[in-house]
């Protein structure tokens, strides 16, 4: 009997609850330890990211509308799918000669744990980040949070997934919906997530995953005046300058963290309310109160 | 075959340069449009305001074509853009059903052109043309275009006439090409239009629909030399499909058509997009729609 060639799949973007392939058409090859292609990843464009933002900002309002319990729900079944898919993720870390498989199961592991520790946060950021305040009047004072917006999540290249997870999931346990760009050592790993994000009950456009050369998106990212504000980490110096260029320009709120590859593995520095604030927005209501 | 060829309009290549030259014709071919029952003078003053500045970050843009209101809101229109060269357009004769008698609707014609419209925007009896009273509709327009070149308006001039065909409501491109022959044959002259839609039905303009009527006029122009406008309107939001539309005109018209003398964008949120497109040629980055205002 002949023996079977293998189909391989073909990796794609995420853009509006769709897979489509890049607008430019191009492709970057994926090889393993021996130098072999093993697959084909979507090589995202500056027009890919464009369109990846207009799906966000369309998602916005209604993502933001929901209740914070209901993201909750839905971010907790993001967790339930990626844990069924947890295999496919550890083959592809393994894939580049970076994770043995000990190491790709524990980080797979941990972007498991990283949402739900968000999806709990949902309903309860607010709580802790808002506030009642005295004031002297017959007034209720009262601060609560916002979501932003849109914001862009810029992974580095290490921890390729959990740190993507970990700089999506605060933004979008507030209301945010997101542009996220994958680190380039791991871009297989954000294409499967996309898959399991479009089968979470997540609508199409909350969060958006672009593949290819981070470092050729970050100019367009750092100018475009439709994205509010960017959650990246860990990045060389001249990519996180780039970033903070174009802000100066369009005054977006860009946060740059420095966490260190074990620092991703550390929950309670990860899963801190204080990720979840740069991306929210604080609104103060006045209320009367009986006297 | 009018769908396939109407897609391909899409498909050009066009350069970075033409591309600014493109969308600034776009924006002067704009019809600012408001038709609601909400609207106010402050309302049709500001969008008077941004029809002669555009974008006041950028002033060297061209004013849009016309200003497209309610026959009321027209005296408002008239005195905001005192001075400018945008033209004021009132929709009249019962927009956007048409189904009033014909002497009301001839009144409310003339009354639009006395408060001053340059441009009247009317509403075939569409009843009638279903019913195949084609003669009926054909008089009520000659009667209409008559009030246009009789009635003076307060600057001394006549008004042109836009025919709406409310192309949504004739469900097929048969129907759209006789509805466009019997408008165009009814005593238009240089210089008036026939105009896909009120804004109101849906579906409105399309590609297949706009490149019909304008075969019409194609047709009409080679065997008369009367050179009719085209104005799409409804459903054109982006700076893309504008470009499209201009393609479309300059292949089955040629570039004599490519003036907002003779094609129009009935549009209200299209301008906003042109303008982000220009900003994003002029700085070199994507723009934020919040950052153009509504009116």
């Amino acid at each position: 009997m002949p023996s079977r060639l293998t189909v391989t799949k073909t990796y794609k973007l995420y853009i509006g609850g769709d897979f489509p392939r890049s607008e430019s058409g191009r492709s970057l090859p994926v090889h393993d330890l021996d130098e072999r292609v093993v697959a084909h990843i979507a090589h995202a464009s500056r027009k890919d990211l464009r369109n990846a933002v207009v799906a966000a900002r369309k998602a916005v309002p209604g993502w933001m509308a929901r209740t914070g319990y209901n993201r909750g729900q839905i971010i907790y079944r993001m967790a339930e799918m990626l844990e069924g898919k947890a295999d496919e993720f550890i083959t592809a870390l393994m894939l580049p000669g970076t994770h043995t498989k000990r190491e790709a199961r524990a980080e797979v592991e941990a972007t498991v744990d990283r949402l739900v520790a968000f999806a709990g946060w949902t309903d309860k950021f607010s709580q802790v980040l808002g506030c009642h305040n005295p004031v002297a009047g017959p007034y209720y004072n009262f601060t609560v949070p916002e979501a932003t917006g849109l914001v862009a999540a810029v992974a580095p290249d290490e921890p390729g997934l959990l740190a993507l997870v970990s700089l999506i999931a605060p933004p979008l346990a507030a209301g945010n919906a997101i542009v996220a760009v994958s680190g380039n050592h791991h871009p297989i790993a954000a294409s499967i997530l996309g898959e399991v994000l479009a089968t979470s009950d997540l609508p199409a456009g909350v969060v958006n995953i672009l593949t290819g050369n981070r470092a050729e998106l970050l100019p367009w990212i750092s100018e475009h005046r439709d994205i509010d504000a960017v959650h990246a980490a860990d990045l060389p110096d001249d990519e996180a300058l780039t970033l903070r260029r174009g802000m100066s320009e369009n005054i977006k709120r860009v946060r740059v963290r420095e966490v260190g590859e074990d620092g991703w593995f550390d929950a309670d520095l990860c899963t801190s309310p204080w990720w979840i604030e740069p991306f929210i927005e604080m609104k103060t209501i006045w209320h009367p109160a009986a006297t | 075959m009018a769908d396939q060829r109407a897609a391909s309009f899409a498909t050009r290549s066009i350069k970075e340069s033409s591309k600014v030259h493109a969308l600034k014709l776009a924006l002067s071919m704009v019809d600012l449009t408001t038709l609601e029952g909400a609207d106010s003078p402050g309302k049709v003053r500001a969008l008077c305001r941004k029809g002669i500045t555009p974008d006041p970050t950028a002033p060297d843009l061209p004013s849009v074509a016309a200003i497209c209101v309610y026959p009321e809101m027209v005296p408002i229109a008239r005195a905001a853009l005192a001075g400018s060269t945008v033209k004021v357009a009132a929709v009249a004769t019962g927009f956007p059903s048409g189904q009033y008698p014909l002497s009301v609707r001839l009144d409310d014609t003339k009354r639009a052109i006395e408060a001053g419209a340059d441009e009247i925007d009317m509403v075939i009896s569409r009843g009638l043309f279903l019913a195949g009273e084609r003669d009926r509709v054909r008089d009520e327009i000659a009667q209409i275009k008559e009030v246009c070149i009789s009635t003076s308006n307060p600057s001394g001039g006549s008004a042109h006439l836009k025919v709406i065909l409310e192309t949504g409501e004739l469900e097929t491109y048969d129907a759209v090409r006789r509805a466009s022959d019997l408008a165009i044959s009814a005593g238009l002259t240089d210089y008036d239009f026939i105009k896909t839609s009120t804004g109101k039905v849906q579906p409105a303009a399309t590609p297949g629909v706009t490149l019909v009527m304008l075969e019409a006029i194609r047709d009409h122009y080679l065997r008369t030399g009367i050179r009719i406008g085209m104005k799409p309107a409804g459903g054109i939001r982006t700076a893309k499909q504008a470009i499209a539309y201009l393609v479309m005109v300059k292949e089955t018209l040629g570039d004599d058509w490519l003036t907002p003398d003779l094609f129009r964008f009935g549009a209200s949120t299209l301008a906003n997009d042109l303008l982000m497109q220009l900003a994003r040629m002029r700085t070199g980055h994507y723009h934020s729609p919040d950052d153009f205002a509504e009116a």
